[in-house]
């Protein structure tokens, strides 16, 4: 039985279903074949005016079903593009009927926004017009805004469509949540609680007012006129992300119970690591301790020496301070020859509470196919980074063992480490 | 590998007051009262937020100013909990679990923009928004309102850095945090963990949220027995709990308040056959409860969920009193179950009850039901 428990003792985690929706396609295959030929998924926003914005570029996924309708608001696209990545993920699977085990959901915060908010104050008047008093007695009846908006609407939602067991459990540690939901999925299939889990990373918040803050906080591009060109990890010319959205599910199962019911192994979850920075809001320890920390945390659960790390799929956000504390990253726990590292941010912007769901598929990839997506708009290198960023072009290489990193504002740093089926 | 997992500090706030002392008070009054504001919210009465010395928890006057009155609470009632269970110094490799709800948003400019464009055709809504929401929005504004960020005051506030989870999805969120939580120690990842939440009531925009429910009580505060349609009154409450395995609080000569016997939590459809209350008897199922347990109830006073719960404690066999603490505290949301598991920590700990149930039904949605036993003499050597 050795075979099916790990360096712990632990039960080994198979991947045995992926899903994904970005703004390079829906599904799997279109996705990574958008990423492999190092096509930028970024494009000026239609969704809504962009006036008076600094940035007016995103990642977007156009859903057939909102074309001539107003947008939809988050809760309802983060939903739609849980259930089309969960839906393609459990397919793969080869799952039918309800789902064998808890459902582990990564998403943004929601709340009602400015179209439901003007609605209401559009049936409110005399002095008391828009006030919230008069709009929550305009919204008498709207249990609909209530569930809609409710934090756990949207895991109630999904956990009654795919039949998962138990509470659905819904995450945020900010830029690391996708990765915390496997994190989550991870350790309860190797403690024995589960069997199964429906592990979902979902964003949805391209809309002007997540927009204006981020860049209040001066975290985005605004290369507007050359969308395609704003995404620059690791480039010396990167001025910040580009917001974007998607979602991406992965079916996790013990090995034990997917070789039993014969199910196709596509990789393993060889280990997760974590690590807090008590620093600053939206900025790392100068040191890297946190960063670090989160890196080595999750090589050793994995049972690993940092040497065997084929390849690493970055944070990489493109913001200066994040390329240039990953890179510190890299070199303290690598040493001299750090393994290739890319950003799949460069094509399909910084998808938030999804990119570590997304980029987790995306290194499962990299090991089946033996190829490294690239970091595209590398133009003007900087000196300071001195890393193999798989420059422009993808690149062959027999990879067995993917870290992906996954580092949040407010100082949560989760890091996964996935490895080639057995 | 199951190591016991005992609470070795709570840190909890209320309308009521801050710490042990207050709410100890109120567990032994039966005719104890709460705290109510019905004015300034009115029609619905809430359990305003207690003044507190904020500079005795949070002494970066910077800290308190990048925060918003929901993550000063929380932060707040979790470095109680640290100096209750005197843990400050382990916090560099405590685990951080928060069950956290949406952030404050700015009420006034929110009301000037709504005042001003509800006026207009939508097309010249658009850009007018844009204009209003760039030129008002404060950037510290955004940080107070991100649900993870109470989490991430806290390790900059105490240190606290071992990992750091947010759960959402109201009053399920806690209780994924603590058997999440209770899980990860029991099995030996770790010693320490910092488990809780924070709501502060009196927030207009969560009134907007939870009103259309059709759940709020509305007028002057009445106990939960005397709501015939039910009722829900929000309350202000931070609460944080230090779990700790046995093993580690002994080693260090920590007392034990409660050892966790149970943590149980899931969520049922609520439509058909698929109750609450049938949710609730199974995860109840094989529960080690003994004749006259107390039950502390985490009851929203929404109707449809308190009949449900009701029904599954006339099932509970020679059970103790049962406390709906909503009439001490109000309703905390994300902060109502851990709340509770300090009240009823706080009980066993004073030797007022046996054994305690704590229960948790949803507004909406979730179960929960945990069983608090007392620390043993033996175990407190």
């Amino acid at each position: 039985m050795s075979g099916l428990r790990d360096h712990a003792g632990r039960h080994i985690v198979a991947v045995t279903g992926m899903g994904l929706v970005t703004p390079l396609g829906f599904g799997v295959a279109e996705s990574w074949a958008g990423l492999l030929a190092g096509r930028s998924g970024i494009s000026r926003i239609t969704r809504f005016p962009t006036e008076h914005l600094k940035t007016s570029i995103a990642g977007q996924v156009v859903l057939p079903e909102e074309a001539g309708r107003p947008p939809f608001s988050s809760p309802e696209r983060v939903e739609r593009m849980a259930a089309l990545a969960a839906a393609e993920a459990v397919a793969q699977a080869g799952i039918g009927g309800p789902f064998p085990g808890p459902l582990f959901l990564g998403m943004p915060p929601v709340e009602v926004e400015w179209p439901q908010r003007l609605e209401l104050a559009r049936r409110t008047n005399g002095e008391a017009a828009g006030s919230y008093p008069a709009m929550i007695a305009a919204a008498a009846g709207r249990g609909d805004l209530f569930e809609m908006f409710l934090f756990g609407g949207i895991g109630e939602r999904l956990a009654d469509r795919f039949g998962t067991r138990g509470a659905p459990v819904s995450v945020t540690t900010a830029c690391a949540t996708g990765a915390s939901s496997i994190q989550l999925g991870l350790e309860a299939i190797q403690r024995g609680e589960a069997a199964a889990a429906l592990c979902i990373g979902a964003e949805g918040s391209v809309a002007p007012e997540p927009m204006i803050r981020f860049s209040l906080l001066s975290a985005l591009s605004a290369r507007n006129e050359e969308p395609e060109r704003a995404s620059r990890p690791f480039e010396k010319t990167r001025e910040g992300f580009v917001m974007s959205e998607g979602a991406a599910a992965l079916v996790l199962e013990s090995l034990e119970s997917a070789q039993a019911r014969g199910a196709e192994v596509l990789g393993l979850v060889l280990g997760a690591g974590e690590r807090a920075d008590s620093f600053h809001r939206t900025r790392s320890n100068p040191d890297g301790g946190a960063i670090i920390g989160a890196m080595r945390t999750a090589i050793a659960d994995a049972g690993l020496e940092a040497a065997q790390i084929d390849y690493v799929n970055a944070h990489g956000t493109g913001t200066p301070e994040n390329d240039k504390m990953e890179t510190l990253g890299m070199r303290a726990v690598f040493g001299d020859a750090p393994p290739p590292i890319s950003s799949n941010k460069s094509m399909i912007g910084h998808t938030l509470s999804a990119a570590g769901a997304i980029e987790a598929v995306f290194s499962l990839l990299t090991i089946r196919d033996g190829m490294l997506p690239p970091t595209i708009n590398h133009e003007v290198p900087d000196p300071t980074i001195p890393l193999d960023v798989v420059p422009n072009r993808a690149r062959a290489a027999k990879v067995g063992r993917v870290l992906s990193n996954s580092f949040g504002f407010g100082g949560q740093n989760v890091c996964l480490v996935l490895g080639a089926a057995p | 590998m199951s190591e016991p997992v005992w609470i070795t500090g709570i840190g909890l706030v209320s309308s009521l007051g801050e710490g042990v002392e207050p709410h100890l008070a109120a567990l032994r009054a039966p005719d104890a009262k709460p705290v109510v504001d019905a004015a300034s919210f009115a029609p619905f009465p809430i359990h305003p937020l207690p003044s507190l010395a904020l500079d005795a928890q949070i002494p970066k006057k910077g800290d308190q100013r990048q925060m918003e009155p929901w993550q000063r609470l929380g932060t707040y009632a979790a470095g109680l909990a640290l100096d209750h269970a005197g843990a400050r110094g382990l916090a560099g490799e405590m685990h951080l679990l928060v069950a956290a709800g949406g952030g404050e948003r700015d009420v006034a400019l929110d009301e000037a923009i709504c005042r001003e464009l509800a006026a207009l055709p939508p097309g010249e809504a658009g850009p007018l928004l844009n204009e209003r929401l760039a030129n008002g929005l404060r950037p510290t504004l955004f940080l107070a309102q991100l649900s993870n960020l109470l989490a991430g005051n806290i390790s900059i506030v105490h240190g606290v850095t071992g990992s750091s989870r947010t759960f959402m999805g109201e009053e399920s969120a806690a209780a994924d945090a603590v058997r999440i939580a209770t899980a990860r120690l029991a099995e030996g990842r770790g010693e320490t963990a910092l488990v809780g939440g924070a709501y502060a009531a009196g927030r207009w925009d969560m009134l907007l949220l939870f009103s259309p429910s059709g759940g709020l009580l509305r007028g002057d505060w009445v106990p939960l027995a005397g709501r015939p349609g039910g009722g829900m009154v929000t309350g202000s409450l931070g609460a944080f709990l230090v779990l700790e395995t046995a093993r580690h609080a002994r080693a260090r000569g920590a007392r034990g308040l409660a050892a966790i016997g149970a943590v149980r939590n899931g969520a049922a459809r609520r439509r058909g056959g698929d109750t609450a209350r049938a949710s609730a008897l199974a995860l109840a199922e094989g529960l080690p409860l003994r004749p006259g347990h107390a039950v502390f109830s985490g009851a929203s006073g929404v109707a449809g969920a308190l009949e449900e719960e009701r029904a599954f404690l006339d099932t509970l066999t020679e059970a103790g009193p049962v406390r709906f603490t909503t009439d001490l505290l109000g309703h905390g949301m994300e902060a109502s179950f851990p709340a509770n598991l300090a009240l009823a920590a706080l009980a066993l700990q004073a030797g007022l009850v046996p054994q305690a149930l704590v229960t948790g039904f949803g507004l909406w949605r979730g179960e929960a039901l945990a069983v608090l036993e007392p620390v043993g003499e033996e175990a407190e050597g």
